[in-house]
C-alpha cells in the first residue's frame, strides 16, 4: 500500500486541493471524531455533578474519587467481577471461533465434496440473517436444557462456528494460499487434518488473528447476549455491570463513578485497537473486496 | 462481487493427475473429510439456525408464554400487530432510522475515504482514528456517554441553545431522540469507510490520467471513473449497513435509559420485540415480530440484489 506518495492524480483533483487544506479537513474531523474519547477521559476526573453541566473538557481540579470509588464495587459485586467475567466470555469466544470457523473454513477452501456449493451458500446466507428471528426459540431451547444464568448459551455458537462473518473472512484468505503446497504435502502421504494444521492453519495467522481480535472486541461489547441469559450480578459481563450504575429514573447514583467505570471498561478494546489496528483495518477492508 | 459463489475459483479447479488416477474412493474420502471437517458448523447450522427458525415461524402462530405449551391461534398474533399502534410506532421509527442513518453514515464514509485516498502524509494514522468509533460504538459505556452529551444542559444542548434553538437536550425530547441515535451510527462511518478507501486504492490510476489528459475535471472523474469502479464495493455497504441499521438495539435500549423512549420515540424494532418477547413472555407475539423483520430484511436484500444489475459494475477480467 502506498500510503505516503505525496501527490498522485486521485479523484478530487490533483496538487491544486493543497496539503495545508487536506490537513485541515482531515483534523478537523479528527476532533469531531474523537471529541466523545476525550470527553470521556476528562469527565472521570469530575465530580459527578459537573459531567454533564461543565463545559472544559478537562477539570481544573481532577479528583480522583470516582475512580477509588470503583474499587468498592456496587451492589456487593466487585469491580474485578465483571472483568473476570468478560474476559472468560471473550476468551472463550475467541478459542470456540478460531477452532470452529477454522475447521469449517478449511473445508470450503480446501476440500472438493459434494455439496459443499449449496453449503457455502446457506453459509452466507446465515451471514444475512437477523439475529432475532433465532433469538426466542433459541431461549426457549436453553431454558429447557437449564442453561439460563450460564455462559453456555453465549457460547455455544461460536465452538459451533454459527460466526459466518469469520468462516467466510478465512474461506477467502485460505483459498489464495498456493494449492500446491497441500499437493506436495499429500505426495508425502499427509491426510486432510495434517495439512490444516501443519501448513494452511500455520499460513493463515494474519486472517486468524483478525478474526481473534474482532471475536474478542464483539464479545466484550456484547449487550444483547449478556442482558438476555444471565441475571445474577456475580455472572454480569462489564456491559451488564455498567448498567447497574444507573437507577431506574435514568439518573445516576453515582454519576462520576458511573462515568469512571465506562472509561475503564473501553480500556481493553482501545488497547487492543492501538496494539492491532493494522490487522483490524486490513482484515475488515478485505472483506469487501473479495468475494 | 456475487455473494453467493463457488469458494474456490474455476481455475483451481483442475483436478491433480494423482487424485483423478484413485478414482471413486478418493472421492468417497473427500466428502467423508469434507463434512468431518463441517462437522461443528452443520451441528451450529442445524441446531442454533434452521432448527429455531422453523421453530419461530410455528411460535408465530402460537399464543406462548414459556410456561404452558404453545396454543395454535392462527393468524391472531399478525392481526393483533398490524392492529396494534406500538407495534406501527416501531416500523416507524425503525424506518425513520435507516432511511436517515444509513445514507448519511455511507455518504460521510465516501466523503472522507475520497479525502483520504489523496494519499497525503498522515493518511495511515487518520484512517485508524477514524475506524476507532466503529469497534467501541456498540459498548454500553458509549450509550452512556451519548447520553451524557446530548442532556439537557450538556455541549450539544448549550451549542444549539447558543443559535437559538433550545430543545432542551436530544435524550428527553421525543422529536430529537432519534437524532441522537441516528448521531451514533454516523459517528461509527469508519467501517465502510475502511471499505471505501480499500475500493478507491484498486481503482486503476492510468484511467485517470487517461481521463486528465482528455481534460476532465474531478466532478467528471467521479461520475465516470471512480462511481462505476468502486459501484460492487457501494453496494456491499448499503447492503450491510442497511441489514445491520434494522436491528439496532443495544444503543437504542441503553441511551433510552432501557425505556425506549421518551414517549416510545427510540422504540426501535427490536426494543418492541424485546419488550414483548422478555418484558410481556409474549412469545408468540414476539416470533411473529421477528418473522415479519426476517421478511423485511429479505425484501430489502432482495430489491438491492435486483438492482445491482443496473447500477454495479462488475470488471469482466478484474478476477
Amino acid at each position: 500500500m502506498s500510503a505516503t506518495t505525496t501527490t498522485k492524480p486521485g479523484v478530487l483533483g490533483r496538487k491544486g486541493t493543497g496539503s495545508l487544506a487536506w490537513h485541515l479537513g482531515a483534523l478537523l474531523i479528527l476532533a469531531v471524531i474523537l471529541y466523545p474519547v476525550v470527553w470521556v477521559i476528562g469527565a472521570s476526573f469530575k465530580p459527578g455533578k459537573d459531567v454533564v453541566n461543565s463545559l472544559t473538557l478537562f477539570p481544573s481540579h481532577p479528583i480522583l474519587s470516582n475512580f477509588r470509588g470503583l474499587a468498592d464495587g456496587i451492589a456487593d459485586v466487585r469491580i474485578w467481577t465483571f472483568f473476570q467475567n468478560s474476559l472468560f466470555y471473550a476468551g472463550g469466544a475467541v478459542v470456540g471461533v478460531l477452532v470452529s470457523c477454522s475447521l469449517t473454513a478449511y473445508a470450503f477452501a480446501r476440500i472438493r465434496f459434494a455439496g459443499r456449493n449449496l453449503l457455502f451458500s446457506l453459509m452466507i446466507g446465515t451471514l444475512l440473517l437477523p439475529y432475532h428471528v433465532l433469538l426466542i426459540p433459541q431461549y426457549v431451547m436453553f431454558q429447557k436444557l437449564g442453561w439460563i444464568n450460564t455462559y453456555t448459551p453465549l457460547l455455544i455458537g461460536k465452538y459451533l462456528a454459527t460466526e459466518a462473518f469469520f468462516v467466510f473472512l478465512m474461506v477467502q484468505f485460505m483459498r489464495n494460499l498456493p494449492k500446491e503446497l497441500d499437493e506436495a504435502a499429500r505426495l508425502d502421504g499427509c491426510g486432510h487434518l495434517r495439512i490444516y494444521w501443519s501448513i494452511v492453519l500455520p499460513l493463515s495467522r494474519p486472517a486468524l488473528i483478525t478474526s481473534a481480535i474482532f471475536t474478542f472486541i464483539n464479545a466484550w461489547n456484547d449487550f444483547m447476549g449478556p442482558l438476555i441469559y444471565l441475571n445474577e450480578p456475580g455472572k454480569y459481563t462489564v456491559s451488564l455491570g455498567l448498567m447497574m450504575f444507573r437507577d431506574s429514573d435514568g439518573v445516576a447514583a453515582d454519576y462520576g463513578g458511573m462515568i469512571a467505570m465506562s472509561l475503564v471498561a473501553l480500556l481493553p478494546v482501545l488497547l487492543f485497537f492501538l496494539a492491532f489496528q493494522r490487522h483490524l483495518i486490513d482484515g475488515m477492508a478485505t472483506s469487501g473486496l473479495k468475494g | 462481487m456475487t455473494l453467493v459463489k463457488d469458494p474456490v475459483p474455476a481455475a483451481r479447479k483442475a483436478r491433480p493427475a494423482v487424485r483423478a488416477a484413485t478414482g471413486r474412493p478418493g472421492r468417497r474420502r473427500e466428502n467423508l473429510a469434507g463434512y468431518l471437517f463441517m462437522s461443528p458448523w452443520i451441528a451450529g447450522f442445524l441446531l442454533l439456525t434452521a432448527g429455531p427458525m422453523v421453530a419461530s415461524l410455528y411460535f408465530a402462530f402460537t399464543d406462548y408464554n414459556l410456561f404452558n405449551s404453545p396454543k395454535w391461534v392462527g393468524l391472531d398474533n399478525f392481526t393483533q400487530m398490524f392492529a396494534d399502534p406500538r407495534w406501527q410506532k416501531s416500523v416507524e421509527v425503525t424506518a425513520k432510522y435507516v432511511i436517515i442513518g444509513t445514507p448519511l453514515k455511507l455518504l460521510l464514509a465516501l466523503g472522507v475515504a475520497l479525502l483520504l485516498a489523496q494519499s497525503r502524509r498522515g493518511q495511515a494514522f487518520y484512517r485508524a482514528a477514524f475506524y476507532a468509533p466503529s469497534l467501541i460504538g456498540a459498548s454500553v459505556s458509549v450509550g452512556f456517554v451519548w447520553r451524557s452529551l446530548f442532556s439537557d444542559g450538556a455541549i450539544v444542548d448549550r451549542t444549539q441553545s447558543f443559535f437559538g434553538w433550545h430543545v432542551g437536550g436530544w435524550v428527553g425530547n421525543a422529536d430529537w431522540v432519534l437524532y441522537c441515535l441516528v448521531a451514533l451510527t454516523v459517528w461509527q462511518f469508519g467501517a465502510p469507510m475502511v471499505i471505501f478507501l480499500a475500493g478507491l486504492k484498486q481503482v486503476p490510476r492510468e484511467l485517470y490520467e487517461a481521463a486528465e489528459v482528455d481534460g476532465a475535471g474531478p466532478v467528471r472523474k467521479f461520475w465516470t471513473i471512480t462511481l462505476p469502479m468502486i459501484s460492487p464495493v457501494l453496494f456491499f455497504n448499503v447492503l450491510l449497513e442497511t441489514i445491520h441499521s434494522f436491528q439496532i438495539f443495544g444503543s437504542a435500549y441503553v441511551v433510552s435509559n432501557t425505556q425506549c423512549g421518551p414517549a416510545d420515540a427510540t422504540l426501535v424494532y427490536t426494543c418492541y420485540l424485546y419488550q414483548q418477547g422478555f418484558k410481556n413472555a409474549q412469545m408468540g407475539f414476539a416470533s411473529a415480530m421477528a418473522w415479519m423483520l426476517l421478511l423485511a430484511v429479505a425484501l430489502v436484500t432482495a430489491v438491492l440484489f435486483w438492482s445491482q444489475k443496473k447500477w454495479v459494475y462488475y470488471e469482466e477480467d478484474a478476477r
